[in-house]
């Protein structure tokens, strides 16, 4: 309860209006990255940087974090009303949010968004408050074996999830590894799958393919489709959202377990993109009927949106606790405090507590304030879709270029997006999955390097899999997550038979 | 007293330069391409430098960081060398820029590059756990040809790793390497037991040194750090021994941060980058960098700057050669 008392002197140091006008900058600053699709906020933090060097560092760091959870929120916008991702975490969004939207319910899918993300990141710093000291221990435990089983279990939760042909999910994943492992290697140094082609050695940018697969990809078929959004039908009522609100408390089991997700995935450093596949996965599967999943199930924004958000902020203990940064921003936010004298590491809770506590009291702040003001941005987003498509398409196609560019400021990335769209196009027309594509683009050089640095770790062994409890528990529960619609595949047709056996007469009942 | 004297140097610099005294002057923005993602130790550098050149109007063209930094770094090297005469692109980085070509098959070679300065060097410190029952660097060397033990480090036949090298070949042993995306996650994974040692640089692992989680063994340097400031509970830098004294016989291994143009760029142009960076090489604030971050001072250029280049390109072509690494 120490922690409690240090967390209201925290907000002691931060309680200013001062400090809460940095705050709406931040987010407001945060939520506009957020939005451009390619900018993004590692790129924000870095271009906002330079501008804080001349304040004091907990002001500095207010205006950082802030723009960070705006730019979270920001990503989750595009998603819902284009399909167009903003961040490479809010990917899993656009599986309903944009079915959602598209079918005239804009405010609610950006409504449920908002506020599911903004309860994952509160539960995030409440675990912060709470646990600091004993999780940063436990995420001491994690070594390469461990970071295996925990994208393993990422895969396993995501596997069955498309009602699609298993082999065209199989093609998808695969070519999404293939792409994954574009660039240079980390384990050997080399180059691989670059054809000697320039552009190609610094990989393919995970955040390209997806304005390329979702965004260009979605305005061909639109296109095809007779030019218009069937969201021109959205009428903006702000009943609506105020219905919604109402509607949340529904959908608390699936916010407890995203948020649970979220958190495990924020501090054992696998991120909130992994965290917002896998709680989309986790959702889909418990769910008793899952028939409306991918069609604008409110649980399949709910679930992503929550994961995502106590994510992101879970992600930033690490990097107080242990100076390790959990994502990119927090990476940059690290190099920050190096700028502003201080030491990332175990000893800035004990050094300067007034910065670490006020930083975690700006978590709470911040979110507030973030919630708030994009709820109040909805009725503006939602009326954006009732402009006619032939205005809003080419806005939409340049956006999408100069995000592009902005990735890496690199003009082969905008011929890249093309291809990409085309890529999406045929496979929307075949009905292949794109999602395994995109979780084996994000996840897949991560689980290859992991496995290959345990690989050297044990002298080629796999028995480094099941060396220790944390990691045998981990393999355990992906392995039973991988087989279990195979079982109940199995189990299902036994009962059958069974039935087949025992009621010859047929009295009607269904199986299972 | 020297501290305002320098001051005083810079200022009279920056007024000097406002008089057209210089051929060569930048009209258009220049970009400062970072061989390295936001954050890591060459973004610092840059935005450091970045920094002090906007605090004394050291130059009038206003400034662009940029970050290329996949594939370790040559990402932003084939970009800058691919601006063949281009005085506005300068790319910032460390020995990779005339490493990498050597190593790996990436698409550019080290002559398409003009070196321009170095302005610091980072040091390397041999780091075990906390708990770690060796105290000095003989115990870890009498473990190390036992066997079994692994160093983690940052990226694959890169500083690290070509370090551990050299320890191996010093002392006979079979250390094993494991690479790490960052030496951020190398200290992590030192400070959880997972690995014997990792040889990061002192800003790297700093934060758990003062923790206790890890402790340093040896600075692979010819002669101890300067600074005696208490920096984790009653040790100073200084307290720590060179590799050489303490059993490990490797005289001297750093790395350079270094500022490159393309190639084909004026011989004016060289001189005026190498003029400012002199400058800011000058300041107070480079010198906090510098503490701050525990990195030995040393601004060279020219002539000096090749040969330092060649005996730094010498000395690990050999590792190379030895482990068979070499691309080409």
């Amino acid at each position: 309860m120490e922690n409690i008392g240090l967390l209201i002197d925290g907000f002691g140091h931060i309680l200013s209006w001062n400090h809460i006008l940095l705050m709406v900058v931040g987010v407001t600053l945060g939520i506009l990255v957020g939005v451009l699709p390619g900018l993004g906020a590692p790129n924000g933090v870095s271009l906002l940087l330079p501008l804080t060097f001349s304040m004091d560092p907990i002001s500095a760091i207010i205006l950082l974090s802030c723009m960070y959870w705006g730019a979270l929120f920001g990503g989750s916008t595009t998603s819902i009303l284009f399909n167009i991702p903003g961040e490479p975490s809010s990917v899993a969004t656009t599986f309903d949010g944009y079915p959602m939207a598209k079918a005239g319910h804009a405010s609610r899918a950006l409504t449920l968004a908002f506020v599911s993300a903004g309860l994952g990141a509160l539960a995030g710093v409440v675990m912060i408050t709470l646990l600091s000291g004993w999780v940063a221990n436990f995420a001491l435990k994690f070594s390469s074996p461990e970071y295996f089983a925990v994208y393993f279990l990422a895969f396993a939760s995501f596997i069955s999830m498309g009602a699609q042909s298993p082999f065209k999910t199989l093609v998808s994943m695969m070519l999404g590894f293939a792409l994954a492992s574009v660039g240079m290697d980390t384990i050997s140094g080399n180059l691989r799958l670059t054809f000697d082609i320039p552009e190609l050695i610094k990989g393919v940018s995970f955040l390209i393919a997806v304005m390329g697969l979702f965004g260009i990809g979605e305005l061909l078929l639109t296109t095809e489709e007779g030019l218009r959004f069937e969201g021109i039908k959205a009428r903006v009522r702000l009943s609506e959202i105020g219905r919604t609100l109402i509607e949340i408390p529904r959908y608390w089991l699936t916010i407890a377990r995203s948020t649970i997700i979220g958190i495990w995935m924020g501090i054992t450093p696998a991120g909130p993109t992994a965290a917002s596949f896998m709680s989309y996965g986790v959702a889909r599967r418990s769910a008793r009927d899952n028939s409306m999943f991918g069609k604008g199930d409110p649980r399949g924004i709910v679930a992503p949106e929550t994961a995502d958000h106590s994510a992101g902020t879970s992600a930033l203990l690490p990097m107080l606790a242990l100076g390790v940064p959990g994502s990119a921003t927090a990476a940059v936010m690290m190099g920050g405090l190096m700028i502003w004298g201080l030491t990332p590491g175990p000893m800035l809770f004990t050094d300067r507590p007034d910065f670490v506590w006020g930083l975690i009291a700006s978590m709470y702040l911040g979110n507030v304030v973030a919630v708030f003001l994009v709820i109040a941005t909805v009725p503006l987003y939602a009326s954006i879709l009732r402009v006619p498509f032939s205005i809003i398409g080419p806005i939409i196609v340049a956006v999408i270029f100069s995000g592009a560019y902005q990735v890496a400021n690199s003009v082969s990335d905008i011929f890249m997006v093309i291809g990409f769209g085309l890529l999406g196009y045929v496979f929307k027309k075949l009905d292949y999955p794109l999602a395994p594509l995109v979780l084996a683009m994000v996840l897949g050089d991560k689980a290859e390097d992991a496995f290959r640095q345990s690989m050297l770790m044990s002298g080629g062994s796999l028995n480094i899999f099941w060396s220790n409890g944390l990691v045998s528990a981990l393999m355990a529960v992906a392995l039973a997550l991988l087989l279990s619609p195979l079982a109940f595949l199995l189990i299902g047709s036994v009962r059958k038979r069974k039935n087949e056996v025992v009621a010859p007469g047929g009295d009607g009942s269904p199986a299972g | 007293m020297k501290k305002s004297v320098s001051i005083a140097a810079v200022v009279a610099a920056a007024v000097g330069l406002a008089a057209p005294a210089s051929a060569f002057e930048p009209n258009r923005p220049v970009e400062f391409v970072v061989t390295a993602g936001p954050g890591g130790g060459t973004d610092i550098f840059a935005r450091t430098i970045q920094a002090i050149i906007g605090k004394y109007e050291l130059m009038k063209a206003p400034v662009v960081v940029t970050n290329k930094g996949s594939a370790g770094g040559a990402e932003g090297f084939v970009y800058t060398a691919g601006y063949k005469g281009d005085p506005c692109k300068l790319a910032f980085g460390t020995n990779n820029a005339y490493l990498l070509p050597v190593r790996a098959k990436v698409p550019y070679k080290s002559e398409d590059l003009t070196p321009v300065a170095s302005l610091a060097s980072d040091e390397f410190v041999l780091w075990v756990n906390g708990k770690a029952d060796y105290a000095t660097a003989a115990d870890f060397v009498a473990k190390a040809k036992e066997g079994g033990l692994k160093i983690g480090g940052s990226q694959s036949k890169d500083a690290d790793q070509i370090l551990t090298s050299m320890i191996n070949d010093a002392i006979g042993a079979k250390i094993s390497y494991i690479p790490f995306k960052s030496g951020g996650e190398a200290a992590v994974q030192l400070a959880g037991e997972h690995l014997d040692a990792n040889v990061n640089n002192p800003s790297e692992n700093l934060g758990q040194w003062q923790a206790g989680m890890i402790k340093p063994l040896c600075v692979f340097k010819s002669a101890k750090f300067a600074s005696d400031a208490k920096v984790a509970g009653d040790k100073a830098w200084s307290d720590i021994p060179t590799c050489k004294e303490a059993g490990i016989p490797i005289e001297n291994y750093a790395m350079p941060r270094t500022v490159w143009l393309p190639a084909g760029v004026e011989h004016d142009v060289v001189q005026f980058y190498a003029d400012v960076l002199r400058k800011v090489s000058e300041t107070p604030e480079w010198e906090k960098y510098l503490a701050d971050s525990s990195q030995s001072p040393g601004f060279v250029t020219g002539d000096e700057l090749k040969a330092v280049i060649e005996k730094d390109g010498a000395t690990v072509g050999e590792v190379l050669k030895r482990e068979g690494w070499l691309a080409n």
